[in-house]
Parts: C-alpha cells; sequence; structure tokens
C-alpha cells in the first residue's frame, strides 16, 4: 500500500497521474480494518498542496531570513542601509513649507488598508504629521477611502500626541473627500491651486490621477516627494516631481524613518533574499541556454 | 484598554493575515480554512460600507461648519451637499421602488430613473474631463522631462521619441512604408522596458512581502496609529 504521508494528493496535479496506486484487500490486522487505497484517498486527504510545496519551500525561506535578521538587530547588531534621497528631503520639505507658512499636503493613496502600499504610506505620514507638529506647521491630509481615513486621522492624533503638541491638533486636519477615483483628483487638485501647498507627499497606492496630482503641484510650485509601487505610474512621478521613491523604498521608509533594529533587521532579509533570487534568475537563464530547464521547473507554481 | 487599543488589533491582524496565507498552501480538501479565507473576504467587504458612513457623516460636517462660518468658499460646500443629499434621495428612494422612483438603473421602458439621469449626464461627464486632462498634462510633462540636459535625459528623450513615432502611422510613412520603427518600437517595450519593469517588480514584491511579515508579527504598526514599540 502507497503512503500517502503529509502531501496527500494535489487534484489535476502532475503527480496523481505519475503514481499508479496498487489496491490490496480488506484485511484484519489487530482489530483494524485498512481500507483499500482509493477509499484512503478520500477519507485522508492531504493538507499541504503538493503543487505549491516549492512556493513554501521559498516563502518560509524568506521568513526565517527575515526573522532571524530581525533577532540579530535586537541583541544590538549594527546594520547598514543605503541613503534614500526621497526620504532624507522629507525635513527640507516641510522645513521649506515652515519657512513659507504655508501647507504640507498629504494625499496617502487610493486604496484601502488592506494594500501594502497604504500601510507603507500611513508610516511617512507619521513621521511627517510629527515634523509638522513640531514646527507648527499647517497639516492636510485629504481622502478617498474611508478605512485609511479611518487609519490616518488616529496615525496624526498619536503624532501630535507624541510631540508634545495635542493643543495643535485637530480633526480637520485629515478629513475624507469622496470615494469616486476623479471626483477625490478634482477635490485634491483644487485644494493645490487654492491653497498652493509648499509641500506634496504623494506617497502611496495611486493609478490614473497619479500624473493630474503630480503635474499639477509641479504647476504651483511645490516641492514634491512621490511614492509608490505601481510600475505603471512610476514614470509620471519621476517626470513631474523633484523625489520619487521607488516600489522597495516605499516599503522600507517605515523602517528607514523610525531606525528601529527590528524593523532594519527586515530590511536586511528582504535585501538578501533578492541577493538569492537574482543569483536563481542568472543560473537559471545560464542553465536554459545551456538546454537544462531543471531550476526553472524547480520554482514553477501550479 | 491597552488589550483592546494594541494587543486585540495586533491578534487580529495576525490572524487575517495568516489565514489567507495559509489557504495558498493547503489544498482544497481543507475546506475549513478555505471557507474561513472566503469569509474574511466577505468581513472585508461589509466593513468597508459602514466605513463609507464614516466617511460621509465627516464630509457632511466639514462642510456644514464650513457653510456655518462662512469660510472661503463655503457657495462650494453648499452645492457639494446639495448634490450629495439629492442623489442619496434618489438612490434611496429608487432602491426602496417609492413613487416615481422605480429603481436606480433603467426602467423596463428604456427610460431612466433619476438616479441614472444624474449618474449618466452629471457625474459621468465630469468624471470624463478629469480624465481627458491626462492628455493635456501628459504634453506639458513630456515638454519639461524630455531635454537633453544629460546622459539619462538623453537617452530618454530618444528612447520617448523613437517609442512616439513608432506607435503612430506617421513613424512608417516617413520610412516609405518599412515597418522598422514599428518593430523597434515593440523590441524597446519587450525587452529593455520589461526587463527594468521585472527588475522593479521582484524588489517591490519582496519588500511588500517583508512589510506584510512586519506586520503580522506585530513590528510595523502604523495603521494602528502607534508609532514605537510598546
Amino acid at each position: 500500500m502507497e503512503t500517502m504521508g503529509f502531501l496527500g494528493p494535489a487534484r489535476g496535479g502532475r503527480r496523481d497521474q505519475a503514481r499508479a496506486a496498487p489496491v490490496p484487500s480488506d484485511r484484519d490486522v489487530a482489530g483494524l480494518t485498512l481500507k483499500t487505497a482509493e477509499a484512503m484517498q478520500m477519507e485522508t486527504m492531504g493538507f499541504l498542496n503538493p503543487d505549491r510545496l516549492n512556493a513554501l519551500v521559498l516563502f518560509l525561506f524568506f521568513c526565517t531570513l527575515v526573522l532571524v535578521f530581525i533577532s540579530l538587530a535586537r541583541r544590538g547588531g549594527r546594520l547598514y542601509i543605503r541613503k534614500i534621497a526621497g526620504l532624507n528631503a522629507i525635513d527640507e520639505a516641510v522645513g521649506r513649507a515652515t519657512e513659507l507658512g504655508k501647507k504640507v499636503l498629504y494625499p496617502p493613496g487610493i486604496m484601502s488598508l488592506d494594500e501594502n502600499q497604504t500601510i507603507a504610506s500611513l508610516a511617512v505620514l507619521g513621521h511627517v504629521a510629527r515634523m509638522t507638529a513640531r514646527y507648527n506647521t499647517e497639516l492636510d491630509v485629504p481622502n478617498k477611502d474611508p478605512l485609511t481615513f479611518a487609519a490616518a486621522r488616529e496615525t496624526v492624533k498619536e503624532a501630535y500626541m507624541a510631540e508634545g503638541r495635542p493643543d495643535l491638533y485637530n480633526d480637520r486636519l485629515v478629513h475624507y473627500v469622496t470615494y469616486d477615483q476623479f471626483a477625490y483628483t478634482a477635490s485634491v487638485t483644487g485644494i493645490m491651486v487654492r491653497e498652493k501647498p509648499a509641500a506634496n507627499f504623494l506617497i502611496g497606492s495611486f493609478y490614473a490621477e497619479s500624473l493630474l496630482l503630480a503635474e499639477m503641484g509641479q504647476s504651483t510650485g511645490a516641492i514634491q516627494i512621490a511614492g509608490t509601487a505601481e510600475i505603471a505610474q512610476l514614470p509620471f512621478f519621476v517626470c513631474s516631481c523633484d523625489y520619487t521613491l521607488i516600489g522597495e523604498e516605499l516599503y522600507a521608509a517605515g523602517a528607514y524613518l523610525s531606525r528601529e533594529p527590528a524593523q532594519l533587521g527586515s530590511i536586511k532579509g528582504q535585501d538578501i533574499t533578492k541577493a538569492a533570487v537574482g543569483v536563481y534568475i542568472i543560473t537559471a537563464t545560464i542553465l536554459l541556454l545551456l538546454g537544462s530547464g531543471f531550476l526553472r521547473r524547480l520554482l514553477t507554481i501550479e | 484598554m491597552r488589550f483592546l487599543r494594541l494587543q486585540l488589533p495586533l491578534l487580529l491582524t495576525a490572524l487575517a493575515g495568516l489565514i489567507p496565507i495559509s489557504a495558498f498552501f493547503i489544498s482544497e480538501n481543507a475546506t475549513r480554512v478555505v471557507w474561513m479565507k472566503d469569509r474574511l473576504e466577505k468581513y472585508m467587504i461589509i466593513i468597508a460600507s459602514f466605513a463609507i458612513l464614516l466617511g460621509v457623516v465627516n464630509v457632511v460636517q466639514s462642510n456644514i461648519r464650513k457653510i456655518e462660518r462662512r469660510q472661503k468658499g463655503w457657495p462650494y460646500g453648499a452645492f457639494l451637499l446639495a448634490g450629495l443629499l439629492g442623489m442619496a434621495f434618489c438612490g434611496i428612494m429608487g432602491a426602496a421602488r417609492i413613487g416615481p422612483f422605480q429603481g436606480i438603473g433603467y426602467t423596463p421602458d428604456g427610460g431612466r430613473t433619476p438616479f441614472q439621469y444624474g449618474a449618466e449626464f452629471m457625474f459621468s461627464p465630469l468624471q470624463a474631463t478629469m480624465f481627458s486632462l491626462l492628455a493635456f498634462f501628459m504634453a506639458s510633462a513630456a515638454f519639461r522631462a524630455f531635454r537633453a540636459r544629460n546622459v539619462e535625459a538623453t537617452i530618454l528623450l530618444v528612447a520617448a521619441g523613437l517609442v512616439m513615432l513608432g506607435r503612430i502611422p506617421f513613424g512608417e510613412m516617413i520610412l516609405g512604408g518599412h515597418p522598422f520603427l514599428a518593430r523597434l518600437t515593440d523590441w524597446m517595450m519587450d525587452w529593455p522596458n520589461a526587463a527594468a519593469q521585472r527588475g522593479i517588480m521582484i524588489g517591490a514584491a519582496l519588500g511588500a512581502a517583508s512589510l506584510s511579515l512586519r506586520v503580522i508579527v506585530g513590528i510595523e504598526r502604523s495603521f494602528l496609529g502607534v508609532e514605537k514599540s510598546e
């Protein structure tokens, strides 16, 4: 009788076609009845999907690396992280707004809290809010998504409390606009034209409105720091903004600004994984050119 | 209080993060996990629907305050509230099918309900107007960005020029009908451009995975309004 093990069969996968399960007869062994292989297949369906085992191994490798480096960082290991110009310019942007006596505008993207870019944006918003509280600069955070609005309000309130300036906080700093993409864009561009903020932070998930927002902000003379992982929108931000956080720089922003060891450790683990992926791609390409698709098949996910 | 404000949200976040990840690696036979994942997606939609009420209340409050105090731009606030209340009235009455408001779409005889009229003849043209601004902003961004200030900008300028010519019939016309520019454009989009995009995507995907892991294990708490680990 074939041992099914922990994996079990996958429906429609390659492996169950290759296997030919023997069909023993029923028999009693020490009072227990062993059923046929088919009946066992029905009763003891595997827990893990064997067609995604390779992805699970990669996932566990990644998690292990990140957690190991977080642990090392917490024990006092010094971790280097390269300079990110866009994040270093946050101080400059808020300082400019303070000197000019104008506001800082911070649209945190148009997607909800289930989007990683929004969470990354809120991390930067907390840092910006602390600076505006410290320098008594006006902050304006218009929101498109209601969940993001609620989280952004909490983030800004906590930042002002942490800076010891609860007197400067009021609920009008973070406000909800509308759920429609272009109605939101019209509102934010209207704020830019009427109130002419000195600094615009376009950090988060943006789509078609990215160029509208960036160009309008550029036309008003504001210093603009953008950041998104939407590949299609990056060229617009790069052309129209002074600084752009590209992809992983946005996700690293929270760790970069807080300098918390645990967060820096996760960046290190991520970088090691990226290096490993790079080595894998080069090796697999060379092997493919030599006629071997082994490495490519190894990480193909069904 | 600390449990409700910090520990419970972190616990819920960890569960909400681990269930979909587990569902990806678990076979379809483990129906309980897949069921939980499907349920979580439905709960998200329900919570988002309630959250919209929060947003609407905020919009109404802030605009009423602006009108009461006659702040700068208060007529626009009045106009916004009129539109909000008008469409809400037509939508609610139409959903309840009261009187002349029979639905929120088209009537069986092909006519438009008041809600559909507002959406089709007021809202959609305004959306299209905003979207059409992209063409003009694209031109102004290109005019400003495509200048030969340095080596990288010159490469960008040449590449942009070739792609623009390759995408329009004029490019083929100036070469006497030869599709060289179109093929060059396709090659540039399929090879160097795609390679660069994939490189950025790999980095971004790993960054997102790292951030997700930090959120699940509770190291990243910015979305709770808590900055440092407490």
